[in-house]
């Protein structure tokens, strides 16, 4: 069932119930805030603990330990006062922390003292050859469907592409039964050399020992190229066949299935929509909040926990978001701060969980040209915008992603540039010999996700009205 | 030391662009001085009305002249700007709007104005088929359309490069002066200095004014638009409405542009604007109760453009009343985006002819200031 949130002003308000909302609402909650926590999916767990209290996938050893880790988190957060709501979807923030949220198809108005954004990651875009054909899809996706429905693949697969999930996913549709054909690891051979020096805190991590069984577990029984340079996915209105270079040998495959993946990056939409400011980060290739060691942005009330705030993994998302949970204690309700964990003993977790992360970001940085496409590759879905247009425009005058708009309409459809934004920044700035920082990324604006014009018309009137009829 | 130009034109929003494209067509060398970049502001995220319609009759004039340049515009800049023109309708919803109506067209003919035309129910039907049937009937503008904001001024400050004129976005206009007849202005470690400097910075606009003894009532506003996701197309005209708050306008590709002059809150020094979703509301009920096709459409983004709306509605246009060389184009007031083409080709005649046939004579800033010329 989905209702409405019962008041109109809260203290806290986390929006995203994964790892880091999960622990953020609970921590808030425990220390008598008044708390709301809004997220999209119809259950705990955001992505990486999807489906935690309703997954069909009951044997534990399939889905791994790690994942249920968060039915603890679901556990803690239910015993608090939070106020939680499923799918819920939060369509404007802005910098006066009014947030409008749609529950049901109906949307909502709330304000929050604090507001603390647990939006996760997205896969970053992997624009090759061939990308939108119908038989293409994100390893994100897949993993969704197994996670809340048990579905694995049974036709031919493929899986391309680098990064922990990737293995991840691999490792859990061979556990369920599923097929996968063949894995195209497009890891940079010089990405091994490069992420040497940081292999000694890797090792000494949690990471190594389960990364390193579970590549084990799912080499063992599936053909893994390594060293592909190059990948592109071709058919007619349907994939049928993935054709790769490795070696230098180029070698073409029928497939039914290719899934898709090279990392995630913060889902910056809703942060950047209400104005809070974000930087390149040049090891994670993507754009990152500025924020302060306790999460805060650079707009007054707003903090980012989770992988929104940098990729970190769920382990540091969870310490994260009760960091910033600690933090909005601190100001609104100082004296119930002292029963939480200190803010040095917080701090101390999270490095501990960040351990290694240097290592794999340098590892698994993807490789320019699977970043950066080429001709006539897609760059925008939503528009058919192809990389060839967009150099046309740069060649005519347009100088960064906001201007490019008014050429191409690229990032103006209802992706709101989720799945072309890096891809414009990197390719823009590659063309005109500048850094993705100083080529910068869409204005994004409100609603962040579509909402029907019939509901934005059925919202409560303005406050002046309600009153007028009251009176009336 | 500074560089010699003919003129400093600071903005680089439609107006900024159109006067520098014309004075290089008159054969001078302008530097357009951007402090973001060209069409940023509320140049480049209007609704792209090219209107005629309902204007303020002091500005009808410059509105008549623009459209003679709206409707040749691949000729003035190599771009068509995407100008399309299927009309603009007015609409009446009951029959004391329509009455207004007739008075307004009758005004409008008595001054020799025949642009608007007053249409009944049947014509309105025809019009704008999707219209609710209640609605008694309207005025139309028959030339009027619309256009894309952003490519149009992009296009004006690309032809202008192209033409010889030195163009500077990114830094700030700052020291304005002026020193033994010329003007001054430094843009980071440059300076150039001119006989002419234009002051058409839209919203900053009024800050410049003050800061060379000329303040008039201008107040910074950010009318908000929202555009909603594909729907099968279904209306061609642009649509306002008398009486409710209401623009209302579908692309080629599908899309509708919803506007009508609700405002967002301004954040000028931050260039930000925060929305007002209780107004925007506002704007979807009308359109849920006059456009019943609408109402499964989605909305995909709204935004608000910054902008200047002087006391009276209307523009700040012509030579300073206090100052040589120095002119003002600005305080456009919500409706500026049209008459772009034709102010840019007037303001280019008032600095190299000293003067022009179109009439502007009521929009002077000596409205606020008498002359003490």
């Amino acid at each position: 069932m989905t209702v409405a949130p019962e008041r109109e002003d809260y203290d806290v308000v986390v929006i995203g119930a994964g790892p880091a909302g999960l622990a953020t609402a609970a921590t808030s909650a425990e220390a008598g805030l008044a708390t709301l926590l809004l997220d999209e999916n119809i259950g705990p767990g955001g992505q990486v603990f999807r489906a935690i209290s309703s997954t069909p996938v009951t044997d534990r050893t399939q889905l791994g330990a790690d994942y249920w880790v968060g039915a603890d988190l679901v556990q803690s957060l239910r015993a608090s006062s939070a106020e939680v709501i499923h799918r819920a979807t939060v369509w404007s923030l802005d910098r006066n922390l009014d947030i409008a949220v749609s529950v049901g198809g109906a949307s909502a108005f709330v304000k929050a003292k604090r507001v603390i954004l647990a939006t996760g990651a997205l896969e970053r875009p992997f624009p090759i050859p061939g990308w939108t054909l119908p038989g293409v899809m994100t390893a994100g996706a897949a993993q969704t469907m197994l996670k809340s429905s048990a579905l694995v693949p049974d036709g031919r697969t493929v899986i391309a592409g680098q990064g922990p999930l990737l293995w991840l996913l691999a490792a859990q549709i061979l556990r369920l039964g599923g097929r996968i054909d063949r894995i195209l690891d497009t890891t940079e051979r010089g990405n091994y050399f490069a992420a040497l020096p940081h292999a000694f805190a890797f090792l000494t991590s949690p990471y190594f020992a389960k990364g390193l069984s579970m590549m084990r577990e799912v080499k063992a029984k599936v053909q893994v190229v390594s060293g592909v340079t190059e990948l592109s996915a071709s058919g007619e209105g349907q994939l049928a066949s993935v054709s790769y270079v490795a070696g230098g040998k180029r070698e073409t495959i029928a497939t039914d299935l290719l899934l898709l993946h090279q990392g995630v990056v913060p889902n910056v939409n809703l942060a950047m929509s209400a104005g809070v400011e974000h930087r390149w980060d040049d090891l994670q290739l993507c754009w990152s909040p500025v924020l302060d060691a306790s999460g805060n942005s650079s707009v007054p009330g707003i903090a980012i926990a989770g992988d929104g705030a940098g990729i970190g993994g769920a382990n540091a998302a969870v310490v994260r978001g009760r960091i910033a949970a600690r933090a909005a204690v601190e100001a609104l309700a100082p004296k119930a701060a002292a029963k939480l964990p200190a803010m040095a003993t917080l701090r101390a977790d999270l490095a501990k969980a960040e351990r290694g992360r240097l290592f794999l970001d340098t590892l698994f940085r993807p490789a320019p040209q699977f970043r950066i496409p080429s001709g006539e590759t897609i760059v925008c879905r939503c528009e058919e915008v192809t990389v060839k247009d967009v150099l046309d425009s740069v060649a005519i005058g347009a100088t960064g992603p906001n201007q490019l708009k008014a050429y191409r309409r690229t990032g103006m459809g209802p992706c709101q540039g989720r799945l072309c934004g890096l891809t414009v920044t990197e390719l823009m700035a590659q063309a005109r010999g500048k850094t993705p920082q100083e080529i910068g990324y869409y204005r994004l604006r409100a609603p962040v996700k579509p909402i029907t014009l019939a509901e934005l018309a059925a919202v409560p009137k303005s406050e002046s009205d309600v009153k007028a009829v009251v009176r009336g | 030391m500074s560089r010699n130009v003919d003129a400093i034109v600071i903005g680089g929003g439609i107006h900024g662009c159109s006067t520098t494209l014309h004075l290089c067509l008159a054969g001078l060398k302008p530097v357009l001085i951007e402090k973001d970049y060209a069409g940023r502001h509320a140049s480049g995220v209007n609704a792209g009305g090219v209107r005629q319609l309902a204007r303020h009759i002091p500005e009808i004039p410059l509105s008549i002249r623009s459209m003679g340049i709206w409707e040749k515009i691949s000729e003035l800049v190599d771009d068509d700007c995407s100008f399309e023109s299927y009309g603009q309708v007015l609409v009446a919803e009951d029959e004391e709007e329509l009455a207004a109506c007739r008075t307004r067209v009758a005004e409008l003919n008595g001054l020799g104005f025949t642009h608007e035309e007053l249409i009944d129910a049947a014509e309105l039907q025809r019009l704008v088929p999707a219209v609710a049937d209640t609605c008694p009937g309207g005025v139309v503008s028959r030339r009027d359309g619309a256009a894309n904001p952003a490519q149009t001024t992009t296009a004006f400050r690309r032809k202008a490069q192209q033409l010889g004129a030195t163009v500077r976005e990114g830094v700030a206009a700052t020291n304005i002066r002026y020193i033994n007849g010329l003007w001054h202005a430094d843009v980071g470690s440059e300076s150039f200095a001119a006989p002419v400097l234009v002051n058409a910075a839209g919203a900053w606009a009024g800050r410049i004014a003050a800061a060379l003894g000329e303040p008039v009532p201008v107040e910074t506003v950010a009318p908000m638009l929202m555009i909603t996701s594909r729907v099968p197309h279904f209306i061609d005209p642009v649509v306002i409405l008398r009486g409710r708050k209401l623009s209302f306008k579908q692309f080629k590709n599908g899309t509708v542009l919803i506007g009508g002059g609700h405002l967002a809150t301004p954040y000028q020094d931050r260039n930000e604007t925060v929305l007002d979703w209780k107004s925007l509301a506002i704007s979807a009920r009308t359109v849920f109760e006059l456009f019943p096709v609408m109402r499964s459409a989605t909305i995909v983004r709204a935004w608000a453009g910054i902008e200047a709306k002087m006391k009276d509605d209307i523009p700040v246009f012509g030579p300073s009343s206090r100052h040589k060389g120095l002119y003002h184009q600005f305080g456009f007031s919500l409706h500026g985006f049209q008459l772009g083409p034709g102010a840019g080709a007037v303001m280019a005649e008032l600095i190299v002819n000293g003067g022009t046939q179109t009439r502007i004579s009521d929009l002077g800033i000596d409205r606020f200031h008498p002359s003490t010329l």
